[in-house]
């Protein structure tokens, strides 16, 4: 971005910018901040709200059923984002450094733009009672009871890993294709091990890839809704679950509104720690470097 | 490099391993046979089950959508349920037709807002300029469902009924901002001499914009298009909050077959989608390093 820009005799930028500017105002700002003041109103007896500014939705949620649910979402979406990741991190170096990268992006965007539903759908036909597995296991005479391996909390985190697989695979990769690999083998010569080659010389220099990658993990899976509805069972909703049942069946819509203040500031925080403890130690890297070439 | 503090705590454990000399013969093997264990093969083998678990569940469903009876057990060939899909399933193509309307109109709509947006920021520097760049990132980092809700309150907070006019504006938002990065990502690799050299040669600006700028960077402009659509036709979140009664959608379509029992049809249709799927991505293949890079 520090190319030069060419000197134009007037400056349209705003001009061209604008419509894109209105819009996000109107369609994505204006209705967020509808729910942040939905949210400190009283609920309307017919849905709807009352004009009156109240922290009852958000004492509501203080409730140990809540309590339960917020702890289950946060260790589900931590578990399955440390699995996509740590799956993503071998997959992400062996595409980088692979000649048919073509080919294998074709193959990993394939599943990660087919429907979800499609891809839920595959997972049941799969998982279920009278599901590929159970069948089979029944027809080799291994099983004579179908095992319960849908509608419980290990397939909402299966199906979650295998939904954002592709998040974290991609943006992993994307970093690994930049990364002088030769780096590795200068380490190497340099006596390095060969842990210590990838984990003090690759990993830093991808970091924010991973960022990224943890970033497009954890959000979306944090507001899963379809996922844990179609393959958890009640015992394994999340957030995602409950903000929806508020709005769509109790119609409790400041409730609805703080529990998706709750979610969007969560997301909102990790997001910004993320990218500030990148940029720190962007800023950092940098600055140790301008330091080295002023002692040189 | 050695000291760095923070984040690497992995390599700080391993380097604390390595410095500690293990005194008995199986360990040393062991730790030998750790450092000697080849990573790109190692890499090659997880990507390979990565891969394979990728497709494991699209491969069972095609597979099962061509057998003939409804259940899992396999008992013979069929395609029936092709026949169903094809002649059977009335409304299904209906909510195919308005997925494709909103996906074509939405498409359309994000790609020019998002094209322009891209060359006024990636050009220009004007007050407004930050704001436009954070708040076209933010819809990308808030989980659907809040968007999905924000919407709906607000879309009956002004009073416009729900239907295929309020998907096709939540549609729009949320695929402007893929737009917008992917045209900001082709406008980088732009050589800027050109519109010099057009300004130079007595070009207007609207001269330069649909004659020098638009045709350089078309590519990414398509691309930017065909992901919008992609994403509009596979939306299911967004959509569920913003569609009223007839606007059902495909992906809305699917979740009802999902949700109320499984019917083989649904298998059938997936191999179609697979299908479909496929030839975007086959299409989009020049680019498919530009999308990674934009997730």
């Amino acid at each position: 971005m520090s190319r030069p820009r060419p000197l134009s005799s007037r400056n349209y930028g705003a001009a061209y910018s604008f419509p894109m500017g209105v819009w996000f105002t109107l369609f994505f700002l204006l209705p967020i901040g509808i729910i942040v003041t939905y949210s400190f109103m009283r609920k309307g007896i017919h849905g709807g709200v009352e004009w009156q500014p109240t922290f009852d939705a958000y004492i509501q949620m203080f409730n140990s059923s809540y309590g339960k649910l917020f702890v289950r979402t946060l260790w589900v979406t931590f578990v399955s984002t440390v699995l996509a990741i740590a799956i993503a991190l071998p997959c992400g170096y062996a595409m980088a450094r692979s000649k048919m990268q073509t080919l294998l992006l074709f193959l990993v965007i394939i599943p990660f733009w087919t429907n979800s539903l499609i891809r839920i759908n595959a997972w049941i036909a799969i998982l279920g009672n009278e599901g590929f597995i159970n069948e089979t296991l029944m027809k080799l005479g291994i099983i004579k009871e179908s095992l319960p391996l849908l509608y419980n909390e290990s397939a909402v985190i299966l199906v979650l890993v295998y939904m954002y697989l592709p998040y974290a695979i991609l943006p992993i990769f994307t970093a690994m294709d930049k990364f002088d690999f030769s780096l590795l083998e200068a380490a190497r010569d340099l006596g390095a091990t060969k842990p210590q080659s990838m984990f003090k010389v690759l990993l830093p220099n991808v970091r924010a890839g991973i960022v990224t990658a943890i970033i497009f993990t954890f959000i979306p899976i944090f507001g899963a809704y379809t996922v844990p509805l179609l393959v958890g069972g009640k015992d394994s909703y999340m957030l995602g679950n409950i903000v929806v049942d508020q709005v769509t069946k109790v119609r409790n819509w400041p409730l609805a509104s703080a529990f998706s203040m709750v979610i969007t500031v969560v997301s909102t925080v990790g997001v910004l720690w993320m990218m500030g403890t990148s940029a720190r130690e962007a800023a950092r890297v940098k600055g140790a470097r301008v330091k080295q070439e002023g002692a040189l | 490099m050695n000291s760095k503090p923070g984040f690497n705590i992995y390599g700080h454990f391993l380097s604390r391993l390595s410095k500690k000399k293990p005194t008995s013969e199986p360990a040393r093997h062991a730790r030998r046979a750790f450092q000697n264990l080849n990573h790109r093969s190692l890499s090659n083998t997880m990507l390979t089950l990565a891969i394979a678990f990728l497709f494991l569940p699209l491969a069972v469903t095609v597979v099962y959508s061509f057998n003939d009876a409804k259940s899992m057990v396999w008992t013979g060939f069929s395609l029936r349920w092709y026949d169903k899909l094809v002649f059977g399933s009335e409304k299904l193509w209906t909510s195919f037709g308005n997925s494709a309307i909103i996906a074509l109109s939405a498409g359309a709509v994000s790609t020019a807002l998002g094209t322009l947006a891209a060359i006024g920021v990636n050009w220009y520097r004007f007050r407004g300029r930050m704001y436009i760049q954070t708040i076209s990132f933010l819809p990308m980092v808030l989980p659907e469902v809040i968007i999905g809700i924000s919407m709906l309150i607000f879309f009956s907070a002004v009073n416009v009924p729900l239907g295929m006019f309020t998907i096709f504006i939540a549609h729009t938002t949320f695929c402007l901002p893929f737009v917008f990065l992917m045209v900001l990502a082709r406008l980088d690799e732009f050589d800027f001499s050109i519109i010099e050299a057009a300004h130079d040669l007595g070009a207007s600006e609207k001269q330069t914009l649909f004659r020098v700028i638009v045709p350089a960077i078309m590519p990414g402009i398509l691309s930017g298009f065909m992901m919008a659509v992609t994403m509009s036709l596979e939306d299911f979140v967004i959509t569920f909050f913003v569609s009223g009664p007839g606007s059902t959608t495909l992906p809305l379509y699917v979740f009802s077959m999902v949700r109320y029992g499984i019917s083989p049809v649904i298998n059938a249709l997936s191999f179609v989608m697979i299908l479909g799927t496929m030839a975007i991505a086959f299409i989009l293949r020049n680019f498919l390093k530009n999308i990674a890079a934009s997730k």
